[in-house]
């Protein structure tokens, strides 16, 4: 067993923690981070890609609003190559009550949010494809943003003060000694190996986890999971962010967000038992194509890619101990010491993507007083590192003009995404697992409308040669791949995209022979096989 | 799932703008396979790239920057050969008339080459001296260097006197002229005005002898296409909308509208429409009864009506079907038509391009592409060692002509032959 020690302990790889680690180094902590899965696996990874304007919550919600708007104008700065300035539009479609366009244009201006009103024409000049019976608009300065680009550059800057990042770590057990909280017990899931990790104080920023972690310091805290579906449509049918001008308690699917390559229409709202299993439901894929239609009537005509699911973590205050919560705001911050009785041990979870620097900046804090030590935070003014290039808004057309410019060089292997060989080779070797999912969220390979069609076998080979896998490790990375692409494809297979599948399916089953692979080369367990009798598809860990 | 609701016909055109059908495309490669840019360079990387993948990169509020787009000639074969209905070339186009306004320059070559109406103009009245001076080596290389017109290029001659020219004082005091209740309309394009005349006067002969008395309206002006594939939309819309005018009367009495340049037809039956944006019902009206010749004519035969009058021609003579009629998805008329005539064996050349594609191969970097994508071509013409080839595009004609040494004519020319009629 490895044991190994740090000042200051995070648990859990999403926004939240990355951007703690990254205060807490860029404050001379020695600090290291431990993520179950890759960077953004979590709920960040399944959002809505939305940089917040705080329009959506000016009516209802005027706090949480203006901290939108102020970390939306701080990670404009911060972070520029992570977000696509896309900007956003509030529209009053003729299904939406027409009262409430001034009640949201009044409470915008109260909170600072510079909203904006525009005319019909000028929003049709600006997004041909918007209902043009639409009665209102307003412009706001919403924005999408890349969450893998974002906690990637988080963990690199954190790095560069002498944080560390693991990967892959699950923590299965939090060490303790009397009533304080000393370490985490956690397994390598590549190696099978178990680490333990001493420290002198540990965040939970596990998200809708934060129940489950915090019960292993046996502290009672309730995080419901509330269930978000989206839809990835294949084209940018707008490219700006598009919300319905209405109250967003009881509204689904009203906001399509351009990004990347695609436009993401979202959410359903639904509380879940298990953060960890969520099935997409038929009513919720339908409601959304039903509510696209409203923005832009021929949406439906789109193709739609695919459709996920993530978990909100809602955090549900203990009933009569809830004036012993640090901060009260939209998010919760726990400092278990007086709460429970337990020491050395924070949680911070709920919240919003947009607002984690905030978040990050009120848990270091705590840190900080906790440990008896005053050092302010700098990272509202600290730009950070990118690790692919300049500091600029990052645009649609920056790739294409990347292998235009021979910036990006050697052979495309995902044409769709356009990822080079190069790229890949260059990622290869960074790692030592053998998941092409890693280079789909590195590098984006595999997410265009084809799904990894054309692409996996060719990285499958790469990976073959470079890390000199097995027959078998190949081909279990190749299925896994498959599987995890086509799982996703499962919920919206009608039109074009069922045709797509049919061609993917050609290629794989019928000339590659893929489903027939004896047992012994296809590096697939019994177990899955017996899943994929039974479901279609098997989960892929 | 897939039903849609339904929607209203401006919101649909606007869906069916050919940007949009970026979104149909499966990465199948068949359009890449066929396209005869991407064969011979590697300087191209190929409809699909340029097409509906890049497409999903563009954001209408950002510059363009894909400059290698600008290697697409235009001929259309992706856009034929897509099983799932991307309008490939048509995407190109537009493309590539957004990265000339990213550039805000437009070569002054690029803006000659796409007025081949000034040019004809200008030329015609000097027909003998401009079409001796063009042929001189040492000025072509000098108006190479200056503007980028390949020396090696073919150069058409210029007529003595104008197609309209001839109609107007002429054809139409003759009292040969037919005047009849079955009337058609002759869109002659700038290639019979300026050019070739004779082909203008073949088509007419052909025409009247079917008992059909032949319109040529007045205001009719260069469909434009030159200037569209040069980027020039907004001067390419004047034109369009001049024709359209012009000719949606008679299209509105149901007459039909023929021309003898497959490019210029078809630009009024689809790429108006579907590059220009300028899907307005007139627009459609036209698109509707524009006609290429053999395809009209071929429907007379088919319904009986065409006169089989032939005197027999006893050769084997090659056809090359240019990639602009293959666009038409209306088969290849002009074959079944020239089967008609007794004796002749028509040699279909297995080729998709000539490489010209319009003003393409005149232009100075791209005319060893195109000299390289008419290869096989040229190489299965000269193999026939017949003294004349038929083709229905007039820049075809040419650069064969260029090519191989072969005489080029249109098909219409053949059959006025056969009617003796020449
Ligand atoms: C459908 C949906 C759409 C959303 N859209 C937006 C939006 O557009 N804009 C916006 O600002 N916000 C949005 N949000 C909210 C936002 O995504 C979340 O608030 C934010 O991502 C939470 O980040 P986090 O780091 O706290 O949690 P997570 O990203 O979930 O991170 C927690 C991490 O902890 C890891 N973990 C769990 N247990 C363990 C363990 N035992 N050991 C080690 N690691 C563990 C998990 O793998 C996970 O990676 C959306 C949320 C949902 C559900
Ligand atoms: S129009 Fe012709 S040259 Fe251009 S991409 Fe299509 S096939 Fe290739
Ligand atoms: S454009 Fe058409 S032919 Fe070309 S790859 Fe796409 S689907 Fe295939």
């Amino acid at each position: 067993m490895q044991k190994k020690s740090t000042e200051v302990l995070v648990i859990g790889g999403g926004v939240t923690g990355c951007g703690v680690l990254f205060d807490l180094a860029q404050r001379g902590f020695k600090a290291t981070l431990l993520e179950r899965g890759a960077l953004s696996m979590g709920t960040s990874g399944r959002f809505h890609g939305l940089l917040h304007s705080g329009g959506r919550y000016a009516v209802n919600d005027p706090d949480a609003a203006h901290e939108c708007i102020v970390e939306n104008q701080i990670l404009r700065k911060v972070m520029p190559h992570c977000i696509e300035d896309t900007g956003g539009m509030f529209v009053s479609t003729p299904d939406d009550p027409p009262e409430f366009a001034d009640e949201f244009y009044q409470a915008c201006h109260k909170v600072s949010i510079p909203a904006t009103e525009i005319s019909i024409e000028e929003m049709l000049r600006r997004e041909p494809l918007l209902n043009p019976k639409i009665r209102r608009v307003f412009t706001v300065p919403d924005a999408s943003v890349e969450t893998w680009d974002a906690c990637r550059s988080l963990v690199v800057s954190a790095a560069e003060h002498g944080a560390e990042t693991l990967e892959f770590h699950e923590v299965t057990e939090l060490l303790k000694e009397g009533n304080k909280v000393v370490g985490a017990v956690a397994i390598n899931k590549v190696t099978g190996e178990t680490v333990t990790i001493t420290a002198d104080l540990i965040v939970s920023a596990v998200g809708a986890w934060g129940g489950r972690l915090a019960a292993m310091a046996d502290c009672d805290v309730t995080v419901h999971a509330g269930k978000g579906t989206m839809i990835a449509m294949n084209y940018r049918m707008v490219n700006t962010v598009v919300n319905r001008c209405v109250h967003p308690s009881g509204s689904d699917g009203d906001i399509i967000v351009p990004i990347g390559t695609v436009a993401v229409i979202g959410t359903t709202s639904v509380r879940v038992d298990d953060p960890d299993n969520y099935p997409i439901e038929e009513w919720e894929v339908k409601l959304m194509m039903e509510e696209g239609e409203k923005m832009v009537p021929s949406f439906r005509k789109f193709r739609a890619l695919r459709a996920w699911a993530g978990v909100r973590p809602l955090y549900q205050e203990k009933g009569a101990a809830s004036d012993l919560r640090a901060v009260t705001r939209k998010y919760a911050l726990l400092d278990h010491s007086p709460r429970d009785g337990v020491d050395n041990f924070v949680t911070i979870t709920g919240g919003k993507w947009t607002t984690y620097r905030m978040m990050a900046e009120d848990t270091v804090d705590l840190v900080c007083k906790k440990l008896d030590t005053t050092r302010a935070c700098r990272t509202a003014e600290t730009t950070l590192h990118n690790p692919h290039g300049e500091s600029k808004y990052h645009t649609l057309g920056s790739r294409l003009q990347k292998l235009e410019t021979g910036e990006f060089d050697g052979q495309l292997i995902c044409e769709c995404e356009i990822v080079t060989r190069n790229q890949i080779e260059a990622n290869l070797a960074t790692n030592d697992r053998h998941i092409i999912n890693d280079l789909r969220r590195d590098l984006r390979v595999g997410m265009g409308p084809c799904q990894g069609g054309f692409c996996t076998y060719r990285v499958a080979g790469l990976m073959h040669k470079n890390k000199q896998l097995t027959t078998q490790q190949t081909n279990k990375a190749l299925v896994d791949f498959l599987q995890e692409r086509w799982k996703g494809m499962n919920t919206v297979l009608w039109g074009q995209h069922l045709r797509q599948m049919q061609l993917d399916e050609g290629i794989y089953m019928g000339v590659l022979g893929l489903d027939k692979l004896p047992p012994g080369l296809s590096g697939i367990d019994e177990k899955r096989v017996a899943e994929v009798e039974t479901e279609g598809y098997y989960e892929v860990s | 799932m897939t039903t849609s609701h339904d929607l209203d016909e401006i919101t649909l055109s606007i869906w069916e703008q050919v940007q949009h059908s970026a979104d149909l495309c499966v990465k199948c490669n068949i359009c890449t396979s066929f396209c005869p840019v991407a064969n011979v360079t590697d300087m191209f990387p190929g409809p699909k790239f340029v097409g509906p993948q890049a497409q999903r990169f563009r954001n209408p509020h950002e510059i363009s920057v894909d400059d290698s787009l600008d290697y697409c000639s235009g001929c259309g074969v992706c856009s034929m050969v897509c099983p799932h209905g991307v309008k490939v070339m048509e995407m190109n186009a537009k493309a590539r008339y957004k990265l000339y306004k990213t550039k805000k320059w437009i070569p002054l070559r690029n803006r000659i080459l796409g007025r081949s109406e000034l040019l004809g103009w200008l030329g015609s009245p000097f027909a003998p001296i401009a079409n001796v001076t063009l042929k001189l080596k040492p000025l072509r290389i000098l108006i190479e260097g200056i503007m980028g017109v390949h020396r090696d290029a073919p150069m058409p001659a210029f007529s003595w006197e104008t197609f309209r020219g001839w109609y107007q004082t002429v054809h139409k005091k003759s009292p040969q002229r037919v005047i009849s209740d079955k009337k058609v309309v002759f869109y002659h394009a700038c290639s019979v005005n300026y050019y070739e005349a004779f082909i203008g006067k073949a088509a007419i002969a052909v025409l009247e002898h079917n008992g059909y008395e032949v319109i040529v309206p007045k205001d009719q002006v260069c469909c434009g296409l030159p200037m569209l594939s040069n980027a020039e939309f907004d001067a390419a819309r004047q034109n369009a909308r001049t024709n359209i005018n012009s000719l949606v009367r008679y299209a509105r009495a149901g007459h039909k509208i023929v021309g003898t340049s497959s490019s210029c037809t078809l630009s009024l039956k689809s790429d108006y429409r579907h590059i220009l944006d300028m899907d307005d019902a007139d627009a459609r009206l036209v698109s509707q009864q524009t006609y290429d010749i053999c395809e009209f004519l071929l429907e007379l035969a088919q319904a009986g009506e065409l006169k089989t009058d032939f005197q027999p021609i006893n050769a084997s003579i090659p056809y090359h079907s240019p990639c602009q009629l293959r666009a038409h998805n209306m088969g290849l008329p002009a074959i079944e038509l020239m089967e008609l005539i007794p004796g002749i064996q028509i040699k279909h050349i297995q080729a998709d391009c000539c490489g010209i594609a319009g003003t393409y191969g005149y232009k100075k970097e791209k005319h060893d592409i195109s000299m390289a994508v008419g290869k096989s071509l040229f190489e299965q013409v000269k193999a026939t060692e017949s003294d004349v080839a038929i083709c229905d595009s007039e820049t075809c004609r040419w650069q064969i002509e260029h090519a191989t040494g072969t005489k080029m004519i249109h098909p219409v020319q053949l059959l006025a032959q056969a009617y003796g009629l020449t």
